[in-house]
């Protein structure tokens, strides 16, 4: 097992270098650079050449993605052309609140999707399981920010209540932290909910009719043990893969609602980086968040690995 | 032996319903198991033995499945209409089972030992300790040797012949009255299939118990059952004890099941399968069911039903041919 751990995190130096690359290529071949941006109307051609070559902009580019990535490896993701600000303590910081919402979504998606989930296959075609799915069916294809508009309206014309914009840390004052990311995250958790709940049916509707069900309760095992000993932990099996896929997509894709609701996230400054043409700042958010999507599918492995002994580590 | 029914099954009536069309998977079967004795199934794919011994224990699936009709009394009780909850004390306790399938029968993500401790604690009050000895002493009865090591072990790292021993080590933990066995060695290979049935046998003497063993391998009905019964299309058509089925087999499908044994001395290659196949069990007509593929269909036999007669002394048949030996028998009486 520690061999199969140790080898995994192996595999995954290739695919974060792999990454930085493509990040750095497609970054490179945008059209349109910071030097606009910077010097607005006011910017000659020969102005512009002169910031190139300042910013270093003028390198081959196989230099320029030397200069990067030697710094990356050491820890310094260099400062944003823009302001001047040096990135890694920006993307850490940054990075705290979305994960906090990503967090805070799954945890919501997984309480109402995986035991609605089991409750649908339990009764399956039951007038209980069909709303569900249909319900479901509202969670998955819902866009984020339809939804958004949605809570927000019930929100403040039926209740009066006004979900306040802008972020408190966590460390500062939890209860308003908590507040203030709660709509948010229940946002991107219901859309999770959704797939993550057709998920658990259909593969807990699989296991339910698998022989060593029937072996369960043949052994005269309550009916309530072989739901959850015998079925669950199989059926979770693939759910598992796809809350890890989540957690990864939403890492980087909570770019919306944090736009909607002014929260200081990753994906707000790698949007705005995208904009100003910030080179350094996106590459590095990027490649910060591919590392993280690399670690948590490693631990997801791991984690099918102890869940599924019939995983051989070889 | 003795001649106490342990488990009387009458008139059951097992039907699935999918969509508007109705299945009669098992329709009006009866039949007793004794203490102490050896019961065989045998039929063709298809003709309800899986669902008749699913029934027993309640273990249908319920989403279609519904025992519409009859009675199977435990010791002289009904069981047949007792809710999941109640019947779960009664499953792997007194009455246990072993499937075809040793390969997908125990769940992969659970240790061989707890899977039989399961069981074990579930009926009984006893320690893990306690019950992890008993656990291993089983896994010794049911000729594992090296019981300690299995004991954490997953099933996919067991052979299908050792997986169906585990199998047999669960079903037997309780010390069960009855054994139902659907099929137990289909999936093994000859050697191993001999072992198990051996297996199965010592079992039984050892524990007093009975065993319902369903096949469709006539071989193994001779070499282990006391009395037969034959099923076709949800029905039983001959009753018989072993010995008399095989040396007089009366129903034409009985026959026909004999003659596809395959003999040693004979140098025919091709068996004589019976022609055709069993029909599905949303399509049964009036009169006999095996009519369309009997050598000895008359017209007669389609314009009725036919009842399971007694035609000697524990042999009954579902068959015009022997009305009236029927008849003469009862005069000579
Ligand atoms: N879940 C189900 N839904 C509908 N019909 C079913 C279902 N299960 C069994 N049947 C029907 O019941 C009949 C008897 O099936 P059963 O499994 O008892 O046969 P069997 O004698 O055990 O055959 P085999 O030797 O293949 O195991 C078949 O016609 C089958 O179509
Ligand atoms: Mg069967």
């Amino acid at each position: 097992m520690y061999k199969y751990v140790i080898r995994r995190v192996f595999y995954t130096i290739p695919v974060i270098f792999g990454i930085s690359i493509v990040v750095f290529v497609i970054m490179n071949v945008i059209p349109g650079d910071i030097t606009s941006i910077i010097l607005g109307t006011e910017g000659t051609p020969e102005l512009r050449e002169q910031l190139r070559e300042n910013l270093g902009l003028n390198l081959p580019l196989y230099q320029q993605y030397w200069n990067w990535i030697s710094g990356v490896v050491v820890g310094d993701f260099g400062e944003s052309l823009r302001t001047g600000a040096p990135i890694l303590p920006e993307i850490l910081s940054r990075f705290g609140l979305t994960l906090e919402l990503t967090l805070l979504a799954s945890l919501i998606a997984w309480v109402i999707g995986i035991p609605f989930g089991i409750i649908a296959a339990i009764y399956r075609n039951t007038k209980t399981d069909i709303g569900l799915r249909i319900v479901s069916l509202f969670g998955v294809s819902v866009p984020n920010f339809a939804l958004a508009t949605i809570i927000i309206l019930v929100l403040s014309l039926g209740f009066n209540y006004f979900p306040p914009v802008g972020y408190t840390s966590l460390f500062e004052d939890p209860l308003m932290n908590l507040e203030r990311l709660f709509i948010p995250a229940l946002i991107l958790g219901v859309s999770m909910a959704g797939s993550i709940m057709r998920m658990t049916r259909s593969s807990s509707l699989e296991v339910l009719e698998q022989d060593y069900v029937r072996t369960a309760r043949a052994k005269g095992i309550k009916e309530k043990v072989v739901i959850f000993r015998h079925a669950f932990r199989n059926a979770l099996i693939p759910v598992l893969t796809m809350i890890g896929m989540q957690i990864g997509f939403l890492l980087g894709g909570t770019v919306i609602v944090e736009q909607i609701f002014s929260l200081p996230g990753l994906g707000q400054y790698i949007l705005t980086g995208i904009m100003q043409r910030d080179l350094p700042v996106v590459q590095g958010s990027i490649l910060f968040v591919a590392v993280i999507f690399v670690t948590i599918n490693l631990l997801v492995d791991i984690l099918y690995a102890y869940l599924n002994p019939r995983i051989s580590y070889d | 032996m003795s001649n106490d029914p342990l488990l009387e099954v009458e008139n059951l009536k097992t039907y699935f319903f999918v969509g508007d069309q109705t299945f009669k998977a098992v329709d009006g079967v009866s039949f007793n198991i004794n203490k102490g004795e050896i019961l065989s199934i045998v039929g063709e794919s298809g003709s309800g033995k899986s669902v008749t011994s699913l029934s027993i224990l309640g273990l249908v699936q319920k989403q279609s499945g519904k025992i519409v009709d009859g009675e199977i009394r435990y010791n002289g009780k009904d069981i047949s209409k007792l809710s999941n909850k109640e019947l779960t004390s009664i499953r792997g306790k007194e009455i246990s089972m072993i499937f075809q399938e040793p390969m997908s029968s125990l769940n992969p993500v659970l240790t061989i030992g707890f899977q039989i401790i399961e069981g074990i604690r579930r009926h009984n009050k006893i320690s893990k300790r306690e019950a992890k000895k008993r656990a291993i002493e089983l896994l010794k009865q049911v000729g594992i040797a090296r019981a300690n090591e299995i004991y954490d072990d997953y099933p996919h790292q067991l052979s299908g012949g050792m997986r169906q021993r585990v199998m047999i080590a669960i079903a037997i933990s309780c010390n069960p009255n009855l054994l139902i066995a659907d099929e137990p060695t289909t999936a093994l290979d000859v050697t191993i299939q001999a072992q198990i049935l051996d297996l199965m046998k010592r079992v039984k003497d050892e524990f007093d118990s009975s065993i319902l063993l369903i096949t469709h391998d006539l071989g193994v009905v001779a070499e282990m059952a006391d009395r037969v019964v034959v099923m076709y299309a949800g029905q039983i058509v001959e009753e018989a004890p072993v010995k008399e089925l095989f040396d007089h087999p009366k129903h034409p499908y009985t026959k026909g099941l004999m003659e596809s044994i395959p003999k040693i001395d004979e140098k025919k290659k091709r068996l004589n399968q019976i022609e055709g196949v069993v029909p599905p069990s949303n399509s049964f007509t009036k009169g006999c069911r095996f009519a369309p593929r009997c050598k000895f269909a008359m017209p007669e036999c389609l314009e009725q039903d036919i009842d399971l007669e007694e035609i000697n002394k524990d042999h009954k048949v579902r068959c015009l041919l022997y009305e009236n030996e029927n008849n003469s028998s009862t005069e000579v009486n």
